[in-house]
């Protein structure tokens, strides 16, 4: 009983620790494919591109983690945005399938490239000397790091959900995402909140790519292994809101964590279940409006 | 005798947004009716609960005599009633006779088939062409549709809901959008429908209105404001405020 | 997009339509070195071909074609270990498992759109693909289903060395399959699905079963995807669990996407270019090759929509303006 539960707990925490880095890097993708009606699939590319920069410059380059991580933030949104002006605003109007060919050609070219820079290998994980160790609560130990990565990331969506719900930006993405139109004819420059929003976005997600390489390795193979995952969270949790996303993402993380602790032998079996469960009892996710 | 198409008491919200509250209309069979109201009056959102696209809140469809509301949009076309769009709703990269085609194929029932080619299907063609023809576009039926002017286009639009034989056609602003030059020619094509057919317009076009419908129904805020003939409603006063009050503000 | 089709396309076999089965052929005599790859290159034309049906003419955005594939790959193999050798019992029970699948989970996913619809189809092969991994005892799991011998088809011809039986036999299939989508396309049914594709909302307003005929041309494209699957599995004598993965979906794509969607021929000429480059640059280069692959997919939707076979169109078109 005793063995029981604090393998509950175990779970739980690892499984929450998981959640929140899926929600780091997937409440961009649900914003702009909710804002912008764009099904990037290569999001996942940016989340990898965080991880790699971050390792590669603790490693390569001896910057300390904080800096890293910010670094990591800083270039892959301002890449992001560069993408978003030359080549995804071109597609904005085109079809569903251009816009997924688009993007998993993006996918294919930075997989080649990662291999190319990095090789084939998981890169090692680094974690600085003080978030190393052992936490001790309620009579069980849990590693620093991954308690670290749930006190931040809790943080950041509390930062985020200010952002959305108490700035004049967040209002005007709000507004956009329910009434594009008329927006546009209020004088909102949408363009520039496209910019904006894909480059925060994708900046979010190269910190949860970067934060979260102890979870999931960096690889080449990145953003094809866990698009998977990532588009689950977007279509559990329904387009354009961050609540969506933050519950499903927690949903996720324990639910697959629990799947691979208590029932190994069945792999992701479940987790694809019950998302055909989900998407088919509300096909526009669990909050997302019904259209 | 029933009404080719009737409401009864039909409501709909969109949440705490009412946009048709009670409405009671009846469209006799054979009538040229127009259906006229302010920008946000729920004229077009009427269309669409009476075509099976939305469902109303409450209240009931007769469709000559029948009880429809439960009924989808294929089952409603089926039993004759047939709609167009106001913005412009056609298949674009095909030709012009296979925009007609699909729909005459669905109603002759020979769009499952799957081994003989559509073209093998004289009775379709011919069906399509000629109803082309009626509307002077056998010139342009072996063009893409998205090469024709826009109010070439509006008449591809009726020619559509033709083909499916209605005895209720709704027709969603045939003319919106479409240069003075061409909409004449829209108003003859609508003056040579079948008698036959009831029709229900939506129109902003006064002139058009008037010159075509022998029964108007003006509808404001989602109610039915009144009902008469064209005469009895260029006389009411409440009429003259609402389009009046519009153009004010 | 231009597409075949309709009610006033002429759907006589033009002269042009035979080239590719005689290029076909003369491969056959021209180059018996490179039989394997071309039974390899006629499968995957089946394969796009099947996607092509839903893709092309229904619109129906798919990631997960593979479970079709990959079902009738492992069915054909599973009655040859088990079952019987003779091939054409394999195939139709390959064609006929991916069938019904196809009829289930179409009937389930259709009713949606979107991002649910591809996150189904999506979440769909990755289920096949767990069961597979998992049901050891029957698909071999992660080493894969091979060791069975086959039968000589129909008890004439038996599958030499040389891979001659194997194309020949890929070539037939294909020929059957091609013959059969042809009419399909040209059909009224065919026309409908374009008009699904073209304006979903007003084909419900023309009073067309939408759901119904997506449902119905989805099971067909499945069964001619377990089709391809089984034929690989034939020829190659081996099955494994890439036959379902994501990838193989998202390689399918781009062959198509290369050759031209919507087009019977894009079909054809996507995977034969894409395979005959692969098998000559994929080994020596293999980074240059998926980056190549992935610029190329940028570039055909940025540039040349209509893929290889679109650009031709568009060449055509510019002399016959000139001249």
């Amino acid at each position: 009983m005793q063995d029981f539960l604090s393998s509950l707990v175990n779970v739980a925490f690892h499984g929450i620790a998981y959640g929140m880095i899926l929600y780091l890097i997937s409440v961009g993708l649900s914003v702009t494919m909710g804002l912008m009606g764009f099904a990037n699939l290569a999001h996942g590319v940016f989340a990898m591109a965080g991880g790699y920069m971050m390792l590669s410059a603790m490693s390569g380059l001896d910057v300390p983690f904080p800096l890293a991580i910010v670094g990591a933030f800083v270039a892959v949104a301002l890449a992001s945005m560069v993408l978003e002006r030359f080549l995804y605003s071109r597609l904005y109007s085109a079809g569903e399938l251009e816009q997924v060919l688009f993007t998993i050609g993006l996918i294919f070219m930075s997989v080649a490239l990662a291999r190319l820079v990095y090789g084939p290998l998981p890169q090692p994980v680094f974690i600085p000397g003080y978030l190393k160790g052992q936490i001790h609560l309620l009579g069980s130990g849990f590693p620093a790091y991954r308690v670290f990565l749930i006190v931040f990331s809790v943080a950041l969506a509390g930062l985020l959900w200010f952002g959305v719900e108490r700035t004049r930006w967040g209002a005007m993405v709000r507004a956009t995402v329910d009434y594009r139109l008329m927006a546009q004819s209020l004088g909102i420059n949408t363009a520039r909140l496209f910019t904006l929003t894909f480059g925060l976005g994708s900046g979010l997600a190269a910190l949860g790519g970067a934060l979260g390489a102890e979870i999931i390795a960096v690889q080449p193979t990145y953003p094809f292994e866990h698009l998977v995952y990532f588009l689950i969270v977007v279509a559990v949790g329904g387009l354009g809101s961050l609540r969506g996303p933050f519950v499903a993402a927690l949903l996720i993380g324990v639910f697959d964590t629990a799947c691979k602790y208590w029932v190994p032998e069945f792999g992701s079996f479940f987790i694809y279940v019950a998302t055909i469960a989900v998407l088919l009892w509300r096909p526009e996710g669990l909050f997302g409006k019904a259209t | 005798m029933h009404a080719a198409l009737e409401t009864r008491g039909l409501c709909k919200n969109f949440g705490a947004l009412t946009v048709a509250e009670q409405i009671d209309f009846r469209l006799e069979a054979g009538a040229r009716h127009a259906l006229i109201g302010p920008n946000g009056a729920g004229k077009t959102t009427f269309i669409n609960m009476l075509s099976g696209r939305f469902a109303p809140s409450s209240g009931q469809i007769l469709l000559a005599g029948e009880d429809v509301t439960a009924l989808g949009q294929v089952a409603r076309v089926k039993r004759g009633l047939a709609r167009t769009f106001q913005i412009s709703m056609l298949f674009k990269n095909a030709t012009v006779v296979d925009n007609v085609a699909f729909a005459v194929a669905e109603r002759a029932g020979v769009a499952w088939r799957m081994l003989r080619p559509a073209r093998a299907y004289r009775e379709v063609v011919d069906e399509s062409m000629a109803l082309l023809e009626t509307l002077g576009l056998t010139q342009d039926a072996r063009l893409r549709v998205a090469e024709l002017s826009y109010g070439k286009q509006r008449l591809v639009e009726i020619a559509i809901a033709l083909g499916l034989r209605p005895r209720v056609l709704l027709l969603d602003e045939p003319a919106a959008g479409v240069p003075t030059s061409e909409s004449q020619r829209i108003l003859e094509v609508l003056d040579a429908l079948p008698e036959e057919i009831a029709i229900l317009i939506i129109e902003h076009d006064m002139d058009l209105v008037f010159r075509f419908a022998t029964r108007i129904t003006v509808l404001a805020q989602g109610k039915v404001l009144i009902a008469g003939t064209p005469a009895e409603i260029a006389a009411d006063k409440e009429v003259h405020e609402i389009y009046l009050g519009e153009r004010h503000a | 997009m231009k597409h075949a089709g309709g009610y006033i396309a002429d759907s006589r076999i033009r002269a042009i339509e035979w080239l590719p089965w005689a290029f076909a052929l003369l491969c056959y005599y021209a180059a018996p070195s490179y039989l394997s790859l071309g039974s390899y290159i006629l499968t995957m034309i089946l394969f796009a071909l099947s996607l092509d049906l839903i893709l092309g003419y229904g619109g129906i955005i798919t990631l997960g074609h593979s479970a079709y594939f990959g079902t009738g790959a492992y069915v054909a193999g599973i009655v040859a270990v088990r079952l019987t050798g003779e091939p054409l019992v394999g195939l139709l029970a390959g064609a006929l498992a991916a069938g019904v699948l196809g009829l289930v989970t179409g009937m389930i996913i259709l009713r949606t759109r979107g991002l649910a619809l591809l996150m189904l189809t999506l979440a769909i092969t990755s289920v096949c693909f767990e069961v597979a991994n998992k049901a050891t005892s029957l698909t071999g799991g992660a080493d894969g289903l091979g060791g069975f011998s086959l039968l000589p088809i129909l008890g004439l011809f038996r599958f030499d060395m040389f891979g001659k039986t194997a194309y020949l036999y890929c070539l037939a299939i294909l020929f059957a399959s091609w013959w059969l989508v042809r009419k399909l396309v040209y059909s009224p049914f065919g026309a409908s699905l374009t008009g699904v594709r073209e304006n979903n909302l007003r084909m419900h307003a023309v009073g067309a079963p939408v759901y119904q005929r997506l449902v119905a041309s989805y099971t067909i494209s499945a069964t001619l995807a377990g089709l391809a699957g089984a034929l690989l599995t034939q020829t190659t004598q081996f099955v494994g669990l890439n036959a379902l993965g994501f990838q193989l979906s998202g390689e399918l794509i781009v062959m198509l996407v290369l050759g031209g969607v919507g087009r019977i021929y894009g079909a054809f000429v996507g995977p034969l270019v894409y395979l005959v480059l692969q098998d000559y640059l994929a080994k020596r280069f293999p980074e240059y090759w998926y980056f190549g692959i992935g610029a190329m997919l940028v570039l055909v939707v940025l540039f040349a929509r209509g893929g290889i076979l679109g650009i031709i169109d568009a060449g055509i078109l510019r002399l016959r303006r000139k001249s």
